[in-house]
């Protein structure tokens, strides 16, 4: 039989009475599910918002690939960073058929590259990372804070980092090259910007020259260290790849192509298993509360049984005793995860703003929905683990009951 | 001649414990007519509280037939045993047994919700309350704020809320002073003579005295 409202009120004003009548037993008690409620929203919150920030980054890299030749298993250091080998490099015909595939996607463009020394000013040695880049491409993917790109043929462009370090303005000289081997000497036309991590050519520490620049000292014309391709969505990177080995590694992996979207979401993988093992450990301390409650409800339960006695005789169905107790766990329960819910978004606000320092994603929904999973889980575990002692109160012996003291 | 009210026939109540079992009602039989007033007297341990839960639904015999107002108890399940408790059935305890969490209006209104499963919106309760002796003002009490004596009013107003065949009393005037005992007597006495079914244990002969009829009990089984 359905209970109407005003019946259900009673057995509530019984619960809401008792609640009051232990008034600090029941407050400590909610006080573990706020403190639980709190731990798990704000780890959640934390963990989303950490991933959306993070994912923001990397978003930015993310639209970049890079297609090296394939040196057979491993691989995968960052771009430009130079692997020794000089005998595996993309090919013209091979640059051809990425340029092909990969140019209606965005912008394709090759790339020479080699680590070398330096020498400065005064004989100041140090070493680089030299960029060949045609003419064209340099000026469609690099900026230059300060100077011009080169007009002559020894003009080179130079990263903030390197000018920084080796105290380079424009028309400064440099010789590339080993003294013994062979030097070449160029002249700084221009200073490029900061580029940081985030970019799809880091030259922060580079040197970088134009193709023919780059060939006549090095030679290996057509020989390209890598070739890199700007994705005009980010979306298409999966169809690109696939294309491009499914045409180029037809035979023999000659190519190898890498894809920093796979890095963002590495990345947010691990930051999703270190917020789970934090949860976890939030978890433990809903689990404590849960512990505290269950004993509340005992005591509640243990101190009532004569009273459970009295409602049993003068004609309180087992149900209805079953029901007064799992109102008074559900009344703790919302009272404790209602402040664990106001508290976690305030709590959860500083955490953010302290430990990832950017607030911009937090009243995004994926932030904010661990403020009612906070809430469900809180009041849950309240009602569950006042079942048990509500269903030991139902069933008590009348008779027995009704002698206790 | 109406059917009796309460028909008791051969019944026996067995307890078993770890040390044996324990025959607390030994084959008894026991006739109440409508509008009696019964006591039941008898020793501790001779079995009177047993018979008592039985009369009253709080348990049920091992064997035999127990008839309450025409129905026999032991074909009952939980529920309807205390629907019968609800509606049928009033009961005043030695200790009055009032909820300590709802004032004495709330006391008396209680098993009135239970049954209509709405709250008195027909001046019932307070009508009840005022003809045991317990003013408005006393009504917004708690228990604990009134005597045993304004409690035990109190209790019967709550066994009479919703105009029960039969009244059970567990000495209603055992926690009482003899003054007090005297009114709570009286009121029972009134009740009885406006037709309601009393039966009631008690140790004490001059309370017995009240009755229509003593039944005296002694090792599960009636003496006189």
């Amino acid at each position: 039989m359905k209970t109407p409202k005003i019946f259900s009120d009673v057995l509530l004003t019984l619960s809401a009475r008792s609640i009051r009548l232990n008034m600090l037993r029941s407050i400590l008690s909610a006080l573990g599910i706020t403190i639980g409620v709190i731990a798990i929203s704000a780890m959640g919150m934390l963990g989303a918002n950490m991933t959306s920030v993070v994912s923001a980054q990397m978003s930015s890299m993310g639209n970049t690939m890079t297609v090296t030749p394939y040196t057979g298993g491993g691989g995968g250091g960052p771009p430009g960073m130079g692997s020794s080998d000089d005998d595996s490099y993309i090919t013209e015909d091979q640059y051809d058929d990425i340029y092909q595939i990969a140019s209606k996607y965005g912008t394709v463009y090759p790339l020479y590259s080699e680590s070398d020394t330096i020498t400065t000013k005064n004989d100041e040695e140090g070493r680089a990372t030299i960029y060949g880049l045609e003419a064209d491409d340099m000026q469609a993917v690099l900026t230059v804070d300060n100077g011009t790109f080169p007009r002559s043929e020894s003009d080179v462009l130079v990263g903030t980092q390197l000018a920084e370090r080796q105290d380079l303005e424009i028309g400064s000289k440099i010789k590339i090259g080993d003294e013994d081997e062979g030097q070449i000497k160029v002249r700084v036309s221009g200073i490029l910007a900061e580029t940081g991590l985030s970019s799809s050519l880091r030259t922060d520490s580079a040197i970088v020259m134009t193709e023919d620049l780059y060939t006549s000292f090095y030679g290996g014309e057509g020989e390209y260290t890598q070739v890199t391709i700007l994705l005009d969505d980010i979306n298409n990177s999966e169809v690109v790849s696939n294309a491009l080995t499914g045409k180029l590694n037809k035979r023999e992996d000659v190519i190898s192509v890498s894809d920093s979207s796979s890095m963002a979401s590495r990345i947010t993988s691990s930051i999703s298993t270190m917020v789970t093992f934090m949860q976890a450990i939030a978890a433990i301390s809903l689990l404590v509360a849960a512990v505290s409650i269950f004993n509340v409800m005992m005591m509640s339960v243990t101190e009532r049984i004569s009273e459970i006695g009295i409602l049993r005789s003068i004609g309180t169905q087992k149900d209805e005793v079953m029901k007064m107790f799992v109102y008074e766990a559900s009344i703790i329960g919302l009272i404790g995860s209602s402040a664990g819910v106001i508290l976690s978004f305030v709590v959860g606000y500083i955490v953010v703003a302290m430990l990832v320092g950017d607030t911009s994603y937090f009243f995004e929904w994926n932030s904010m929905m661990y403020l009612p999973i906070g809430m469900v889980i809180g009041t849950t575990i309240c009602i569950v683990t006042g079942l048990y002692p509500a269903w030991r109160a139902a069933n008590m012996d009348p008779v027995e009951a009704l002698r206790a003291d | 001649m109406n059917p009796p009210i309460v028909e008791v026939k051969n019944i026996t109540k067995v307890y078993s414990l770890a040390s044996g079992d324990v025959v607390a009602l030994d084959d008894l039989s026991l006739t109440i007519e409508d509008g009696e007033f019964v006591a039941i007297m008898g020793p501790s341990g001779s079995g009177k509280s047993t018979l008592m839960n039985q009369l009253g639904c709080l348990d049920v015999p091992t064997r035999g037939r127990l008839l309450i107002a025409g129905t026999d108890v032991r074909t009952l399940n939980d529920h309807d045993l205390t629907r019968l408790r609800l509606s049928t059935l009033g009961y005043i305890f030695q200790r009055y047994n009032l909820i300590p969490l709802l004032t004495a209006y709330e006391n008396v209104e209680y098993p009135y919700i239970l049954k209509n499963r709405k709250q008195d919106d027909t001046g019932h309760v307070g009508e009840l309350l005022e003809s045991v002796g317990i003013t408005r003002k006393m009504a917004r009490h708690r228990p604990a704020e009134l005597s045993g004596g304004q409690q035990q009013r109190v209790a019967i107003a709550r066994a009479l809320v919703n105009e029960p065949k039969i009244l059970i009393c567990d000495e209603p005037t055992g926690n009482l002073d003899t003054k007090t005992g005297l009114q709570i007597m009286k009121m029972l006495t009134e009740l009885n003579e406006n037709g309601n079914t009393i039966i009631m244990v008690t140790h004490n002969p001059e309370t017995a005295g009240y009755a229509d009829r003593t039944i005296v009990i002694r090792d599960g089984r009636i003496v006189t």
